[in-house]
């Protein structure tokens, strides 16, 4: 099992380090999971691809083309589920249970309506059912694709089954509407192991946790003390722990970025903590995900945005998915088609032959994807 | 003449003059008199920390500029009464006077139970509405220089209720509470907010796919109020959306006023403060059925304060 987070020294990878410092996708995830469950047959695994709506599709045919031009050794059982139809419940269903014999998944953002009618949304439910609790996203400016804000790289850790995500809600009184943040000792426990067995691992000196403990004297308080219980134990290794509230931790991100390493909290502010980390470094299209579970691993763009209104111009930037299957590939350890795809991106975005809309460019998501194939 | 007495009845009850009808105004302008000297009588909360320092800069400035406003100092050292820690009623009563105050930033002990001044200030007052401007100050160099963003946060209950308990011991429920009433209260501040400062454009910020009934309760209230403002544009973006395109893009939100719950106004105000500088120079104002009152969003800032910084 230990093998998964070995740094494996190949000359590939020692020359991506060189060039690539601590790349986005060279991350070691501690994981519970055992390789010994993902399904390989015949010298390849097969992984659930669930493509999802608005550019899944698109980004996810980039992916497909890459890997297979990379001979990647994966077979995808692909489930087009889709979250604006009710017949999407039943392929839904299927994609669980596809995830649940492969422990491993790449997948675009599905669809949640806003009506009070529409399901709940597939992808919390699907981190739920399967207890995937841990999402990380990784924050970090790429060579050559300047933003506002230089020298960014910090890694967010956020809780992914309970908070303000339960569910639990209801009207005790017409136009009076109760919904239920719940915080426990047990998960948010295991989510700041998480976080510092991640800075550990990957040579991070700080872990952040972001909360609002102030206003929130029980939930975010048990959350927050928590998380220090938690730092006393990993107080030998040397890692520092300080702790945020969410509203300065904002306004810090906005301004000073750079002060940030790896950061835990609570489900909704990863939400905000991520898309504003996200914009700081140039938006939702390059910055890749994953979501850890005691058994399954689920790989999604860290910013979880459907896009639907780029959906079908062929302009989606295909990099956060791309960068997300590069996560999962080290995950199955395939380190060498993961450093070949990673830095094949990151020489593309590098080169920037290819820039596509939100990069400021006019490339297509097709001349992208020929563009990465091309710098394999 | 039975009618004509019912009237007087009525007239004699002292109803609120601002009430949550419908379509008329919530908060009613400014209407203040000039006193014998021909200024305005204004509450001043110096506050704590470096509080004193600026609020003596501020009278100092408007002095110089000829503002007609006559500034009421107040104490709000908080006293017992009953037991309980509040303000002093003399305060109170000059706030309830006035019916607008400006207030230095106040120092919040920490322990157990204690409930911040601000929040009894809030309460006392029933200031509903949190007024946010974020402006770009020309000269005072960000990465970010065409940011024009006015937030309005509700100041009621949401994720601040202050409902919370230990259902077995590792487990707590935190309430989110949000009724029709105050958001829609807010909303409707909104909406004559956008229509005063000429953007016509109001946006809901939201998380209603995940929190269905709440958030989608918050964003009902809102559509209903857009119904009564048709020369007003109405629309919603999800949270996680709006943090993106604000710190990719501020320019995209400088036509609209934006209205949200509790907590998301509380994270996006001091963020588009960051986008600026920071909170010393963003600020605020508190909206309310009684009174309202016009504060800095800064802390006391006890490091600094009485070194003339």
């Amino acid at each position: 099992m230990l093998k998964t987070f070995v740094r494996t020294t190949t000359p590939i990878l020692a020359a991506a380090k060189k060039n690539f410092p601590r790349a986005v996708s060279s991350v070691v995830t501690p994981s519970d999971t055992s390789l010994l469950n993902t399904s390989k047959y015949g010298g390849k695994y097969t992984v659930t691809l669930i493509p999802g709506d608005g550019i899944g599709q698109e980004t996810a045919a980039a992916v497909k083309t890459i890997f297979k031009a990379a001979n990647v050794p994966i077979e995808w059982e692909q489930l087009d589920v889709t979250g604006y139809t009710q017949e999407g419940d039943l392929l839904f269903k299927q994609s669980v249970d596809s995830l649940r014999r492969n422990k491993v998944a790449l997948k675009g953002i599905l669809y949640t309506p806003i009506s009070k009618l529409g399901h709940q949304s597939f992808n919390v439910t699907l981190r739920k059912d399967l207890d995937i609790y841990a999402s990380l996203v990784i924050v970090k400016n790429i060579k050559g694709y300047p933003t506002r804000h230089n020298n960014v790289d910090f890694a967010i850790i956020r809780e992914n089954t309970e908070g303000e995500y339960s569910g639990l809600e209801h009207q005790s009184f017409p136009g009076v509407v109760e919904s239920l943040k719940i915080v426990t000792k047990a998960k948010t426990e295991r989510i700041a192991r998480f976080a510092f067995d991640f800075a550990l691992k990957n040579g991070r000196k700080k872990v952040t946790c972001v909360h609002k403990a102030n206003i929130m004297k029980l939930g975010d308080g048990l959350f927050l003390n928590t998380c220090r219980e938690v730092a006393e134990d990993y107080k030998s290794s040397g890692i520092e722990f300080n702790d945020m509230i969410v509203d300065n931790c904002s306004m810090q991100l906005v301004s000073k970025p750079q002060q940030f390493d790896v950061m835990v909290m609570p489900n909704l502010y990863g939400n905000i903590v991520s898309n504003v980390g996200a914009a700081l470094v140039g938006g939702a299209g390059i910055i890749p995900g994953a979501n850890i579970g005691r058994e399954f691993a689920l790989f999604e763009p860290g910013c979880r945005h459907v896009g639907k209104d780029i959906q079908g111009h062929n302009t989606a930037n295909p990099t956060a998915l791309l960068l997300s299957g590069v996560m999962m590939l080290r995950h199955l350890s395939l380190n060498d088609f993961a450093n070949r795809i990673n830095n094949a991106v990151y020489q593309t975005i590098q080169r920037g032959s290819a820039k596509t809309p939100d990069m400021g460019g006019t490339s297509t998501t097709t001349d992208f994807t020929l563009a990465v194939i091309s710098n394999l | 003449m039975l009618r004509s007495r019912s009237i007087a009845f009525v007239k004699s009850l002292s109803i609120p003059k601002r009430s949550f009808a419908s379509a008329s105004p919530i908060t009613e302008p400014y209407s203040g008199k000039k006193n014998a000297n021909g200024n305005y009588t204004v509450t001043l909360i110096p506050g704590d920390g470096i509080g004193p320092e600026i609020s003596e800069s501020v009278q100092r400035i408007y002095q110089a500029a000829g503002v007609p406003i006559e500034w009421e100092p107040v104490n709000v050292t908080p006293i017992l009464k009953k037991g309980k820690t509040t303000i002093p009623e003399e305060a109170l009563q000059s706030v309830r006077k006035n019916t607008i105050a400006l207030k230095g930033p106040l120092a919040t002990p920490v322990g157990k139970g204690h409930v911040s001044l601000n929040l009894t200030l809030r309460r006392a007052f029933n200031l509903f509405a949190n007024v946010r401007p974020c402006k770009s100050v020309v000269g005072y160099k960000t990465p970010y220089d065409d940011v024009n963003t006015v937030l309005i946060r509700e100041n009621t209950e949401g994720e601040y209720s202050g409902i919370e308990h230990t259902v077995i011991n590792g487990v707590v429920q935190s309430i989110k509470l949000i009724t029709k009433e105050a958001s829609e209260r807010c909303a409707h501040y909104a909406f004559n907010h956008s229509r005063d400062i000429g953007r016509n454009r109001v946006t809901a910020i939201h998380k209603a796919n995940i929190m269905k009934l709440s958030d989608g309760l918050f964003l009902e209230a809102c559509y209903n109020v857009a119904k009564h403002f048709p020369d007003i544009h109405f629309d919603d973006v999800l949270l996680d959306r709006a943090c993106l395109h604000i710190v990719q893009d501020p320019a995209r939100y400088s036509d609209t006023v934006m209205v949200m719950p509790n907590l998301y106004g509380d994270i996006l105000s001091d963020m588009c403060a960051g986008l600026i500088g920071g909170l010393g120079l963003t600020p605020s104002g508190n909206i309310g059925r009684d009174a309202s009152i016009f504060e800095a969003v800064h802390g006391t800032a006890p490091d600094i304060a009485g070194k003339g910084k």
